[in-house]
Protein backbone atom coordinates (compact mmCIF):
# COMPACT_ATOMS: atom_id res chain seq x y z
CA UNK A 1 0.00 0.00 0.00
CA UNK A 2 0.94 3.51 -0.51
CA UNK A 3 0.07 6.43 1.75
CA UNK A 4 -0.81 9.36 0.24
CA UNK A 5 2.28 12.07 1.50
CA UNK A 6 0.15 14.55 0.71
CA UNK A 7 -2.84 13.48 3.00
CA UNK A 8 -1.14 15.52 5.88
CA UNK A 9 -2.66 18.51 4.04
CA UNK A 10 -6.09 17.48 4.08
CA UNK A 11 -7.01 20.14 6.64
CA UNK A 12 -5.37 22.94 4.96
CA UNK A 13 -7.40 21.84 1.68
CA UNK A 14 -10.52 22.20 3.45
CA UNK A 15 -9.99 25.27 4.81
CA UNK A 16 -8.26 26.97 1.45
CA UNK A 17 -12.02 25.37 0.29
CA UNK A 18 -14.37 26.79 2.41
CA UNK A 19 -12.91 30.46 1.86
CA UNK A 20 -13.42 30.27 -1.64
CA UNK A 21 -16.90 28.52 -1.02
CA UNK A 22 -18.00 32.10 0.59
CA UNK A 23 -17.55 33.06 -2.76
CA UNK A 24 -14.94 35.23 -3.06
CA UNK A 25 -11.98 35.69 -5.37
CA UNK A 26 -8.83 33.31 -4.39
CA UNK A 27 -6.15 35.59 -2.42
CA UNK A 28 -2.97 33.54 -3.17
CA UNK A 29 -3.99 33.01 -7.08
CA UNK A 30 -4.05 35.93 -8.64
CA UNK A 31 -2.69 36.46 -12.43
CA UNK A 32 -1.96 39.81 -13.80
CA UNK A 33 -2.47 39.86 -17.05
CA UNK A 34 -0.95 42.91 -17.94
CA UNK A 35 1.68 44.94 -16.20
CA UNK A 36 0.71 48.60 -17.21
CA UNK A 37 3.66 50.10 -14.95
CA UNK A 38 5.30 49.76 -11.50
CA UNK A 39 1.62 50.58 -9.84
CA UNK A 40 -0.78 49.43 -12.11
CA UNK A 41 -1.99 46.04 -14.10
CA UNK A 42 -4.87 45.04 -15.42
CA UNK A 43 -6.01 41.67 -13.83
CA UNK A 44 -9.30 40.03 -14.48
CA UNK A 45 -10.04 42.41 -17.25
CA UNK A 46 -9.94 44.99 -14.78
CA UNK A 47 -7.19 48.37 -14.65
CA UNK A 48 -5.54 47.57 -10.86
CA UNK A 49 -3.55 50.01 -8.76
CA UNK A 50 -0.79 47.49 -7.21
CA UNK A 51 -0.85 48.63 -3.78
CA UNK A 52 1.15 45.00 -2.71
CA UNK A 53 4.43 44.77 -5.21
CA UNK A 54 7.50 45.80 -2.88
CA UNK A 55 8.54 48.01 -5.94
CA UNK A 56 9.27 50.45 -3.38
CA UNK A 57 11.66 52.40 -6.02
CA UNK A 58 9.81 51.85 -9.25
CA UNK A 59 12.70 50.19 -11.10
CA UNK A 60 11.45 47.19 -13.26
CA UNK A 61 10.35 49.55 -16.27
CA UNK A 62 12.81 52.21 -15.22
CA UNK A 63 14.10 52.74 -19.18
CA UNK A 64 18.02 52.35 -18.26
CA UNK A 65 17.22 49.29 -16.32
CA UNK A 66 15.16 47.61 -18.79
CA UNK A 67 18.10 48.53 -21.78
CA UNK A 68 20.54 47.07 -19.86
CA UNK A 69 18.84 43.97 -19.61
CA UNK A 70 17.63 44.08 -23.01
CA UNK A 71 21.71 44.63 -24.00
CA UNK A 72 23.01 41.70 -21.67
CA UNK A 73 20.41 38.90 -23.23
CA UNK A 74 21.38 39.96 -26.62
CA UNK A 75 25.50 39.80 -25.87
CA UNK A 76 25.17 37.19 -23.17
CA UNK A 77 21.79 34.76 -24.05
CA UNK A 78 18.93 34.02 -22.27
CA UNK A 79 21.01 31.96 -18.84
CA UNK A 80 24.17 30.61 -17.84
CA UNK A 81 23.22 26.71 -17.74
CA UNK A 82 25.79 26.70 -14.44
CA UNK A 83 26.87 27.24 -10.58
CA UNK A 84 28.65 30.57 -9.67
CA UNK A 85 31.66 28.55 -9.32
CA UNK A 86 31.60 26.48 -12.24
CA UNK A 87 30.33 28.15 -15.79
CA UNK A 88 28.04 30.36 -14.38
CA UNK A 89 29.98 33.23 -13.60
CA UNK A 90 29.84 36.31 -16.55
CA UNK A 91 31.06 39.83 -16.31
CA UNK A 92 27.88 40.88 -15.79
CA UNK A 93 27.78 38.96 -12.88
CA UNK A 94 30.92 41.10 -11.62
CA UNK A 95 29.57 43.92 -12.62
CA UNK A 96 26.62 43.61 -10.63
CA UNK A 97 29.14 42.37 -7.17
CA UNK A 98 30.85 45.65 -8.51
CA UNK A 99 27.80 47.41 -8.02
CA UNK A 100 26.74 46.18 -4.46
CA UNK A 101 30.13 46.80 -3.21
CA UNK A 102 29.91 50.85 -4.46
CA UNK A 103 26.75 51.04 -3.09
CA UNK A 104 27.62 49.77 0.34
CA UNK A 105 31.19 50.62 0.24
CA UNK A 106 31.55 47.05 1.70
CA UNK A 107 35.23 45.06 0.34
CA UNK A 108 33.13 42.08 -0.35
CA UNK A 109 29.57 40.94 -2.30
CA UNK A 110 28.40 37.25 -3.44
CA UNK A 111 24.72 37.54 -5.76
CA UNK A 112 23.11 34.51 -5.26
CA UNK A 113 19.92 33.33 -7.51
CA UNK A 114 17.00 34.70 -5.18
CA UNK A 115 17.13 36.92 -1.65
CA UNK A 116 15.37 33.71 0.20
CA UNK A 117 18.69 31.57 -1.13
CA UNK A 118 20.70 34.46 0.47
CA UNK A 119 19.13 34.66 3.65
CA UNK A 120 19.87 30.68 3.61
CA UNK A 121 22.96 30.16 2.56
CA UNK A 122 24.61 32.59 4.98
CA UNK A 123 22.91 31.62 8.12
CA UNK A 124 22.90 28.24 7.28
CA UNK A 125 27.43 27.92 6.47
CA UNK A 126 28.25 31.46 9.35
CA UNK A 127 26.72 29.18 12.04
CA UNK A 128 27.39 25.26 12.47
CA UNK A 129 27.96 22.98 14.96
CA UNK A 130 28.34 24.10 18.50
CA UNK A 131 27.69 27.60 17.16
CA UNK A 132 24.68 29.48 18.49
CA UNK A 133 21.96 31.55 16.33
CA UNK A 134 20.47 34.04 18.12
CA UNK A 135 17.12 35.31 16.15
CA UNK A 136 14.43 37.38 16.70
CA UNK A 137 10.92 35.79 17.15
CA UNK A 138 9.25 37.60 13.93
CA UNK A 139 12.34 37.11 11.57
CA UNK A 140 11.71 35.99 7.95
CA UNK A 141 10.99 32.11 6.67
CA UNK A 142 14.25 32.41 5.04
CA UNK A 143 15.85 33.19 8.52
CA UNK A 144 14.18 30.51 10.27
CA UNK A 145 14.91 27.84 6.99
CA UNK A 146 18.48 28.97 7.58
CA UNK A 147 18.37 28.21 11.37
CA UNK A 148 17.13 24.27 10.23
CA UNK A 149 19.56 23.78 7.69
CA UNK A 150 22.74 24.62 10.40
CA UNK A 151 23.31 22.22 12.90
CA UNK A 152 23.83 25.17 15.36
CA UNK A 153 21.42 25.68 18.37
CA UNK A 154 18.60 27.83 17.85
CA UNK A 155 17.41 31.06 20.20
CA UNK A 156 14.60 32.78 19.85
CA UNK A 157 14.33 36.15 21.26
CA UNK A 158 11.22 38.27 21.72
CA UNK A 159 10.30 40.56 18.48
CA UNK A 160 12.22 43.71 18.74
CA UNK A 161 13.15 43.53 22.25
CA UNK A 162 17.06 44.45 23.89
CA UNK A 163 16.21 42.83 26.88
CA UNK A 164 15.32 40.20 25.97
CA UNK A 165 18.05 39.25 23.57
CA UNK A 166 20.26 40.29 26.39
CA UNK A 167 18.75 37.83 28.94
CA UNK A 168 19.28 35.10 26.36
CA UNK A 169 22.68 36.23 25.21
CA UNK A 170 23.47 35.88 28.98
CA UNK A 171 22.94 31.62 29.03
CA UNK A 172 25.03 31.34 26.21
CA UNK A 173 28.76 29.70 26.71
CA UNK A 174 31.07 32.75 26.44
CA UNK A 175 33.14 30.73 24.44
CA UNK A 176 30.89 29.34 21.86
CA UNK A 177 31.07 31.41 18.09
CA UNK A 178 27.29 33.42 18.21
CA UNK A 179 25.47 34.49 15.41
CA UNK A 180 22.77 37.31 16.11
CA UNK A 181 20.24 37.73 13.16
CA UNK A 182 18.18 40.94 12.59
CA UNK A 183 16.16 42.66 10.32
CA UNK A 184 16.45 46.58 9.49
CA UNK A 185 12.29 46.59 8.74
CA UNK A 186 9.69 43.28 9.55
CA UNK A 187 7.78 42.90 6.64
CA UNK A 188 4.66 41.98 8.43
CA UNK A 189 3.97 44.79 10.40
CA UNK A 190 6.41 47.30 8.68
CA UNK A 191 8.09 47.66 11.99
CA UNK A 192 11.65 49.04 12.00
CA UNK A 193 14.07 47.26 14.52
CA UNK A 194 15.92 49.39 17.60
CA UNK A 195 19.56 48.11 16.15
CA UNK A 196 21.56 50.33 18.24
CA UNK A 197 20.09 48.62 21.30
CA UNK A 198 20.31 45.34 19.69
CA UNK A 199 23.90 45.58 17.96
CA UNK A 200 25.29 46.78 21.50
CA UNK A 201 24.13 43.95 23.06
CA UNK A 202 25.15 41.19 20.75
CA UNK A 203 28.56 43.06 20.54
CA UNK A 204 28.93 43.15 24.26
CA UNK A 205 28.58 39.29 24.11
CA UNK A 206 30.75 38.74 21.35
CA UNK A 207 28.63 37.80 18.83
CA UNK A 208 28.80 38.75 14.92
CA UNK A 209 25.94 40.70 13.66
CA UNK A 210 23.80 40.08 10.18
CA UNK A 211 21.46 42.59 9.44
CA UNK A 212 18.74 41.63 6.80
CA UNK A 213 17.67 44.63 4.73
CA UNK A 214 15.76 43.67 1.99
CA UNK A 215 12.56 46.15 3.20
CA UNK A 216 15.29 48.99 3.96
CA UNK A 217 17.33 49.25 0.74
CA UNK A 218 17.26 52.07 -1.64
CA UNK A 219 15.30 54.89 0.76
CA UNK A 220 16.59 54.41 4.56
CA UNK A 221 20.42 56.37 5.55
CA UNK A 222 22.06 58.88 3.14
CA UNK A 223 22.85 56.37 1.11
CA UNK A 224 20.02 54.38 0.69
CA UNK A 225 22.04 51.64 2.53
CA UNK A 226 19.20 50.07 5.11
CA UNK A 227 18.15 50.63 8.31
CA UNK A 228 21.64 49.94 9.69
CA UNK A 229 22.58 53.07 7.90
CA UNK A 230 20.40 55.47 8.93
CA UNK A 231 20.41 54.49 12.71
CA UNK A 232 24.23 54.30 12.54
CA UNK A 233 25.56 51.20 13.58
CA UNK A 234 27.51 50.41 10.23
CA UNK A 235 30.49 49.64 11.96
CA UNK A 236 29.27 46.95 14.32
CA UNK A 237 27.60 45.17 11.78
CA UNK A 238 29.71 42.08 10.28
CA UNK A 239 26.86 40.90 7.51
CA UNK A 240 24.37 42.80 5.40
CA UNK A 241 21.99 40.73 3.55
CA UNK A 242 19.69 42.03 0.92
CA UNK A 243 17.52 41.11 -2.44
CA UNK A 244 17.02 42.61 -5.56
CA UNK A 245 13.30 41.71 -5.63
CA UNK A 246 12.09 44.88 -4.05
CA UNK A 247 14.09 47.93 -4.51
CA UNK A 248 16.04 46.79 -6.91
CA UNK A 249 13.39 45.62 -9.31
CA UNK A 250 14.53 42.21 -10.41
CA UNK A 251 14.80 39.14 -8.78
CA UNK A 252 18.13 37.85 -6.71
CA UNK A 253 19.47 38.42 -3.19
CA UNK A 254 23.16 39.48 -1.69
CA UNK A 255 25.55 39.37 1.37
CA UNK A 256 27.82 42.51 1.52
CA UNK A 257 30.90 42.51 4.23
CA UNK A 258 33.85 43.87 4.99
CA UNK A 259 35.19 39.97 6.90
CA UNK A 260 38.77 39.39 5.19
CA UNK A 261 37.70 35.64 4.82
CA UNK A 262 34.31 36.48 3.19
CA UNK A 263 35.15 35.24 -0.29
CA UNK A 264 35.86 31.41 0.74
CA UNK A 265 32.03 31.67 1.79
CA UNK A 266 31.44 30.77 -2.25
CA UNK A 267 32.87 27.58 -1.98
CA UNK A 268 31.04 26.56 1.42
CA UNK A 269 27.98 28.15 0.66
CA UNK A 270 25.51 25.57 -0.46
CA UNK A 271 22.51 27.77 -1.95
CA UNK A 272 24.97 29.37 -3.46
CA UNK A 273 27.27 26.85 -5.01
CA UNK A 274 24.65 24.07 -6.14
CA UNK A 275 22.48 26.26 -8.14
CA UNK A 276 22.20 28.04 -11.09
CA UNK A 277 23.38 31.30 -11.12
CA UNK A 278 21.17 34.24 -12.68
CA UNK A 279 20.63 35.03 -16.08
CA UNK A 280 22.87 38.21 -17.31
CA UNK A 281 19.74 39.68 -18.22
CA UNK A 282 18.63 39.84 -14.49
CA UNK A 283 21.98 41.26 -13.00
CA UNK A 284 22.57 43.35 -15.76
CA UNK A 285 19.35 44.99 -14.93
CA UNK A 286 20.42 44.93 -11.54
CA UNK A 287 23.56 46.59 -11.53
CA UNK A 288 22.04 49.55 -13.38
CA UNK A 289 19.32 49.46 -10.99
CA UNK A 290 21.42 49.75 -8.05
CA UNK A 291 23.74 52.14 -9.27
CA UNK A 292 21.13 54.28 -9.82
CA UNK A 293 19.53 53.92 -6.28
CA UNK A 294 22.88 55.37 -5.03
CA UNK A 295 21.17 59.21 -6.33
CA UNK A 296 17.77 58.54 -6.11
CA UNK A 297 17.19 61.26 -3.60
CA UNK A 298 14.21 62.42 -5.52
CA UNK A 299 12.41 59.27 -5.61
CA UNK A 300 13.03 58.17 -1.40
CA UNK A 301 11.41 61.68 -0.98
CA UNK A 302 8.54 60.98 -2.71
CA UNK A 303 8.49 57.36 -1.78
CA UNK A 304 8.51 58.44 2.23
CA UNK A 305 5.47 61.49 1.07
CA UNK A 306 3.17 59.00 -0.65
CA UNK A 307 3.85 56.38 2.60
CA UNK A 308 2.61 59.47 5.29
CA UNK A 309 -0.12 60.29 2.67
CA UNK A 310 -1.88 56.48 2.90
CA UNK A 311 -0.73 56.04 6.11
CA UNK A 312 -2.64 59.16 7.42
CA UNK A 313 -5.64 58.96 5.25
CA UNK A 314 -6.45 55.44 6.72
CA UNK A 315 -5.59 56.52 10.07
CA UNK A 316 -8.29 59.34 9.32
CA UNK A 317 -10.88 57.24 8.21
CA UNK A 318 -11.02 54.88 11.19
CA UNK A 319 -8.57 51.88 10.08
CA UNK A 320 -6.47 50.02 12.54
CA UNK A 321 -2.94 50.05 11.31
CA UNK A 322 0.03 47.91 12.63
CA UNK A 323 2.20 50.78 13.53
CA UNK A 324 1.08 54.26 14.90
CA UNK A 325 3.21 56.00 12.44
CA UNK A 326 4.54 55.21 9.01
CA UNK A 327 7.76 53.19 9.87
CA UNK A 328 8.57 51.79 6.41
CA UNK A 329 7.37 51.51 3.22
CA UNK A 330 5.04 48.90 4.35
CA UNK A 331 1.24 49.90 5.60
CA UNK A 332 -0.37 47.31 7.31
CA UNK A 333 -3.89 47.45 8.08
CA UNK A 334 -4.88 44.91 11.24
CA UNK A 335 -7.96 42.84 10.36
CA UNK A 336 -10.24 41.03 12.91
CA UNK A 337 -10.37 37.62 11.79
CA UNK A 338 -9.53 35.54 8.70
CA UNK A 339 -13.07 35.80 7.07
CA UNK A 340 -13.34 39.81 7.54
CA UNK A 341 -9.60 39.59 5.89
CA UNK A 342 -10.68 37.60 3.20
CA UNK A 343 -14.06 39.32 2.20
CA UNK A 344 -12.63 42.89 2.46
CA UNK A 345 -9.35 41.75 0.15
CA UNK A 346 -11.45 40.30 -2.10
CA UNK A 347 -13.91 43.53 -2.31
CA UNK A 348 -10.78 45.70 -2.88
CA UNK A 349 -9.52 43.76 -5.84
CA UNK A 350 -13.25 44.35 -7.43
CA UNK A 351 -12.75 47.56 -6.43
CA UNK A 352 -9.31 47.88 -8.41
CA UNK A 353 -7.24 47.64 -5.90
CA UNK A 354 -4.33 44.89 -4.68
CA UNK A 355 -2.92 44.27 -1.73
CA UNK A 356 -1.73 41.25 0.22
CA UNK A 357 -3.36 39.47 2.55
CA UNK A 358 -1.78 37.88 5.47
CA UNK A 359 -2.12 36.03 8.19
CA UNK A 360 -0.92 33.08 10.33
CA UNK A 361 1.71 31.77 10.46
CA UNK A 362 3.71 34.02 8.14
CA UNK A 363 2.22 36.77 10.56
CA UNK A 364 3.51 37.17 13.82
CA UNK A 365 0.92 36.48 17.24
CA UNK A 366 -1.99 35.46 15.49
CA UNK A 367 -2.44 38.28 13.45
CA UNK A 368 -4.66 39.05 10.08
CA UNK A 369 -3.54 41.92 7.74
CA UNK A 370 -3.96 43.66 4.47
CA UNK A 371 -0.78 44.85 3.82
CA UNK A 372 0.03 47.67 1.58
CA UNK A 373 3.61 48.74 0.08
CA UNK A 374 4.22 51.99 -1.30
CA UNK A 375 5.66 53.08 -4.80
CA UNK A 376 7.67 56.06 -4.83
CA UNK A 377 5.60 56.31 -8.43
CA UNK A 378 2.71 55.67 -6.51
CA UNK A 379 1.11 59.20 -7.37
CA UNK A 380 -1.28 61.53 -5.19
CA UNK A 381 -4.17 60.32 -7.20
CA UNK A 382 -3.14 57.29 -6.31
CA UNK A 383 -3.28 57.02 -3.49
CA UNK A 384 -6.54 59.00 -2.81
CA UNK A 385 -7.93 56.27 -4.48
CA UNK A 386 -7.05 53.48 -2.90
CA UNK A 387 -8.32 55.38 0.18
CA UNK A 388 -11.51 56.04 -0.97
CA UNK A 389 -11.70 52.68 -2.17
CA UNK A 390 -10.79 51.26 1.36
CA UNK A 391 -13.56 53.40 2.77
CA UNK A 392 -16.10 52.07 0.04
CA UNK A 393 -14.69 48.67 0.85
CA UNK A 394 -14.84 48.81 4.78
CA UNK A 395 -19.00 49.59 4.02
CA UNK A 396 -19.46 47.13 2.06
CA UNK A 397 -17.91 44.73 4.22
CA UNK A 398 -19.35 46.24 7.86
CA UNK A 399 -15.63 46.42 8.85
CA UNK A 400 -15.44 47.58 12.53
CA UNK A 401 -13.34 50.67 12.77
CA UNK A 402 -12.27 53.34 15.22
CA UNK A 403 -13.61 56.77 15.55
CA UNK A 404 -12.83 58.91 13.24
CA UNK A 405 -9.47 60.58 14.43
CA UNK B 1 10.32 23.28 42.61
CA UNK B 2 13.11 21.70 40.81
CA UNK B 3 12.10 18.09 41.17
CA UNK B 4 10.64 16.52 38.16
CA UNK B 5 6.97 16.46 40.24
CA UNK B 6 7.60 20.39 40.81
CA UNK B 7 8.64 20.79 37.12
CA UNK B 8 5.75 18.89 35.61
CA UNK B 9 3.45 20.73 38.15
CA UNK B 10 5.25 24.38 36.79
CA UNK B 11 4.62 23.28 33.78
CA UNK B 12 1.25 22.52 33.36
CA UNK B 13 -0.09 25.65 35.08
CA UNK B 14 2.26 27.37 32.06
CA UNK B 15 0.71 25.61 29.30
CA UNK B 16 -3.20 26.06 30.88
CA UNK B 17 -3.51 29.79 29.24
CA UNK B 18 -2.62 27.92 26.09
CA UNK B 19 -4.63 25.52 25.99
CA UNK B 20 -7.62 26.69 23.60
CA UNK B 21 -9.24 23.59 23.11
CA UNK B 22 -9.34 22.49 26.90
CA UNK B 23 -8.12 19.56 26.59
CA UNK B 24 -7.56 17.27 29.55
CA UNK B 25 -3.58 16.87 30.35
CA UNK B 26 -1.25 14.42 31.18
CA UNK B 27 2.35 12.95 30.30
CA UNK B 28 1.04 11.99 27.18
CA UNK B 29 -0.62 14.55 25.68
CA UNK B 30 0.98 15.97 22.61
CA UNK B 31 1.38 19.47 21.51
CA UNK B 32 0.40 19.49 17.91
CA UNK B 33 -1.87 16.53 18.23
CA UNK B 34 -4.16 16.74 21.33
CA UNK B 35 -3.64 20.27 21.93
CA UNK B 36 -3.70 21.77 17.69
CA UNK B 37 -0.82 24.33 19.51
CA UNK B 38 0.23 26.03 16.09
CA UNK B 39 4.68 26.43 16.22
CA UNK B 40 4.44 29.98 17.20
CA UNK B 41 2.49 29.38 20.60
CA UNK B 42 5.21 26.27 21.17
CA UNK B 43 7.69 28.82 20.54
CA UNK B 44 6.33 31.62 23.40
CA UNK B 45 5.62 28.49 25.70
CA UNK B 46 9.39 27.22 25.56
CA UNK B 47 10.35 31.33 25.89
CA UNK B 48 8.28 31.10 29.01
CA UNK B 49 9.94 27.60 30.32
CA UNK B 50 13.11 29.50 29.40
CA UNK B 51 12.29 32.30 31.68
CA UNK B 52 10.97 30.37 33.94
CA UNK B 53 13.95 27.88 35.40
CA UNK B 54 16.56 30.72 33.53
CA UNK B 55 17.69 27.69 31.43
CA UNK B 56 18.34 27.72 27.26
CA UNK B 57 15.91 25.05 25.26
CA UNK B 58 17.10 25.42 21.42
CA UNK B 59 14.54 25.13 19.53
CA UNK B 60 16.45 22.50 17.13
CA UNK B 61 15.43 20.31 20.23
CA UNK B 62 11.55 20.70 20.13
CA UNK B 63 11.28 18.17 17.18
CA UNK B 64 12.13 15.59 19.93
CA UNK B 65 9.88 17.05 22.53
CA UNK B 66 6.32 16.18 21.40
CA UNK B 67 4.28 15.38 24.63
CA UNK B 68 4.17 17.15 28.18
CA UNK B 69 6.48 14.73 29.61
CA UNK B 70 9.15 14.82 27.27
CA UNK B 71 8.89 18.57 27.56
CA UNK B 72 9.02 17.71 31.77
CA UNK B 73 12.05 15.15 31.45
CA UNK B 74 13.77 17.67 28.89
CA UNK B 75 13.13 20.84 31.46
CA UNK B 76 14.14 18.50 34.66
CA UNK B 77 17.30 17.43 32.97
CA UNK B 78 18.79 21.04 31.80
CA UNK B 79 17.64 21.87 35.31
CA UNK B 80 19.72 19.11 37.27
CA UNK B 81 22.62 20.24 34.56
CA UNK B 82 22.59 23.79 35.43
CA UNK B 83 23.08 22.40 39.25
Amino acid sequence: MTVDLLAKYDPLIAEHAGLLATGIRDPFGIVMDEVLSPTQAIIKGKATILLGTYNYMGMTFDADVVAAGQAALRDYGAGTTGSRVLNGTYQTHKECEAALKDFYGMAHAMVFSTGYQANLGMVSTLAGKGDFIILDADSHASIYDGCKMSNADIVRFRHNDAADLEKRLKRLPADAGKLVVLEGVYSMLGDVAPLPELVAIAKAHGAMVLVDEAHGMGFFGAHGRGVYEEQGVADDVDFVVGTFSKSVGTVGGFCVSNHPRFEILRLVCRPYTFTASLPPAVVASAATSIRKLMTAHDKRARLWEATRRLHGGLKARGFRLATDTPESAIVSVLMPDQETTALMWSTLIDLGVYVNMSRPPATPAGVFLLRCSICALHSDEQIDTVLGRFEQAAQLCNLARNQAA
Amino acid sequence: MTDRAGVYARILELIEPLNARKVALGEHTSFAGDMEMDSLTVMDLVASMEDEWDIMIPLNMLPDLETIGQVADAVHGLVAKKG
